[in-house]
């Protein structure tokens, strides 16, 4: 069945991303101005819906509600994309989201009932990145580049390289684990700066590669390039963010310098992962041979499914 | 039933399930760690330690706070608020140093400390900023100002806890169980709110003021090593053998950079 391009589709899961980039924005402020538990109790914010907005409570209570937004903004995408999505994966991938955001805002709440814990911290800032650059993917399905793109040979160079631009994508996941590590003070910043380290060296050479696999394609070319930008800025970033941190140490405060530049880093970390996921998706879109209509994901990760008569 | 109606229903049954189970209720402080029956300290033969807490070096300058984030707390204030984290007095004695006996009275066995200590918080500081209590000793929290606060010990071997106080709400009453020097108080919605709590097994123990002195009265002979507590300079020990009626003094030095 042809899949129809539904602009305001695209534009709502766009804005879904843009909602949630906003939301981790929020959550690293709460972390770097520590006011993760200026609100002591959860669900409700001082047994209420609207606490006195002061302090940290200005932190802490946004994060909360722009949470709920995203929230409520992945259900009406999965009844979106429920009603009027042919593609089962990309329901599927729906639902996955809603269930991410789910779980994230139960790991929000134990942060606040159990203090902090370290390991539920961390994977609460991973699955903020992780349940980003789903939403950032479901845009890219709902897009008209995706079901029109048009295919190219496939070679061995280019299976090559978007094996080389998933495994770059993972690189980042780990090393975004990594600094969320050091963030809650779980590890030191040796591995984040190892990781910085491998980032740069996976992403140079995926962007080799691609320029190579898929010279042509504007969407490809536009994420390679903005991939390349963000892990520079990101690099400088990350210097500037340690240098705050430690000045921060002696501080009996939350120095400005210190939270906005750790924010930053936080941000640009995700809008990274986004990048290289986004850049692996459109390469499998255009370069797996059996790529050739809309059904997308499926075709373009699983061609077999094809071969075997498995298309849905 | 399509998947993704059972997955909406899903969410609203946990998003309302979760507004039905807040955070449960504090469990009340555990007994305070209490020793088998042991020696009691006789009058006859106690003695005194006595001393000062010196500061050699210049002092860090004073940080200036910014309130601004509670236009509450900025309006208690006329004119910048800074704090001073080494508080010297004149002749150079290092202030807010707890000075407490870290070994030497095992065996020993003391009556319960139940005289209730305050703690405010006053100005959006807290006051005193360094308390020193004994184990299972109630601690009075109390608002004195026109603004929410949240009270958050950090401690690494007793029970951690976090609770809001509006603005000259009820006093809070806790206590600590075990021995820790020294317990991180922290207030969340004001992050430069900072006071530190020593809970100590024993009553020989003393906060120094300006002037950096103490005194451990009524300590029963035998070698004890003691133990000078800063926040910001960290610790610094000296061994002490103590006499039948014996008075000592001693002198703790920290060094600035």
């Amino acid at each position: 069945m042809h899949t129809q391009y539904r602009p305001g589709l695209h534009r709502y899961a766009f804005a879904t991303a843009v909602a949630t980039l906003l939301l981790l924005v929020a959550g690293g402020l709460v972390t770097s101005n520590d006011a993760g538990l200026s609100v002591p109790d959860w669900p409700l914010s001082y047994g209420s819906l609207f606490p006195p907005m002061v302090g940290g409570i200005v932190y802490e209570h946004s994060h909360r509600m722009i949470a709920t937004l995203v929230g409520l903004m992945t259900i009406g995408l999965v009844v979106w994309v429920g009603r009027t999505e042919h593609r089962a994966w990309v329901r599927r991938l729906a639902y996955a989201a809603l269930a991410l955001v789910i779980l994230q805002g139960v790991l929000g709440g134990l942060t606040v009932l159990f203090y902090l814990p370290r390991p539920i911290s961390i994977a609460h800032a991973t699955m903020a990145q992780i349940f980003f650059t789903l939403v950032a993917a479901l845009a890219l399905f709902t897009s008209r580049w995706w079901l029109t793109a048009a295919p190219l040979p496939a070679t061995e160079a280019s299976r090559q390289t978007e094996k080389f631009a998933l495994w770059t994508a993972l690189t980042i996941l780990v090393q975004l684990i990594l600094g969320a590590a050091y963030r809650h003070g779980w590890l030191g910043i040796t591995p984040h700066l190892l990781g910085a380290g491998a980032v740069l060296v996976a992403t140079s050479w995926t962007g080799r590669l691609v320029r190579q696999a898929a010279p042509a394609v504007a969407m490809v070319t536009r994420l390679r390039i903005l991939l390349s930008s963000l892990v520079g800025t990101q690099i400088l970033l990350g210097l500037g963010a340690w240098w705050a941190v430690v000045r921060n140490q002696q501080a009996l405060q939350p120095l400005p310098e210190m939270v906005w530049l750790t924010v930053a880093h936080l941000a640009c970390g995700a809008l990274t992962l986004a990048t290289a996921t986004l850049l692996w998706l459109a390469l499998r879109r255009v370069t797996a041979s059996r790529a050739v209509d809309e059904t997308g994901l499926r075709t373009a990760i699983y061609p077999s499914a094809l071969q075997e008569g498995g298309r849905q | 039933m399509k998947a993704h109606v059972l997955l909406i229903l899903l969410s609203a049954i946990l998003a309302f399930g979760s507004l039905g189970c807040g955070k449960k209720e504090e469990t009340p402080t555990t007994a305070p760690e209490t020793p088998a029956a042991g020696k009691t300290v006789d009058p006859a033969t106690a003695g005194t330690i006595s001393g000062i807490v010196k500061f050699t070096g210049t002092p860090p300058p004073p940080v200036r706070l910014r309130m601004d984030a509670d236009a509450a707390c900025a309006r208690l204030h006329r004119g910048p608020v800074t704090v001073r984290e080494v508080e010297t007095g004149a002749n150079g004695g290092l202030a807010r140093v707890v000075v407490y006996v870290k070994e030497g009275l095992e065996g020993y066995t003391f009556p319960p400390a139940t005289e209730a200590i305050e703690l405010d918080q006053e100005g959006c500081m807290y006051q005193p900023r360094v308390l020193a209590v004994r184990t299972g000793q109630p601690i009075e929290i109390v608002n004195s100002d026109d603004t929410t606060h949240n009270i958050h010990p950090i401690p690494k071997v007793n029970r951690e806890w976090n609770r809001s106080q509006p603005p000259r709400g009820e006093k809070i009453v806790d206590s600590f169980a075990r021995q820790e020097v020294a317990i991180p108080v922290k207030c969340n919605i004001h992050p430069w709110m900072q006071a530190y709590i020593a809970v100590i097994a024993h009553p020989y123990f003393q906060v120094t003021g300006e002037a950096g002195t103490f005194e451990l009265k009524n300590l029963p002979p035998g070698t004890y090593t003691l133990e000078a507590w800063h926040e910001k300079l960290g610790t610094t020990t000296q061994q002490v053998t103590l006499g039948p009626n014996e008075t000592k003094t001693v002198e703790f030095v920290f060094q600035g950079s």
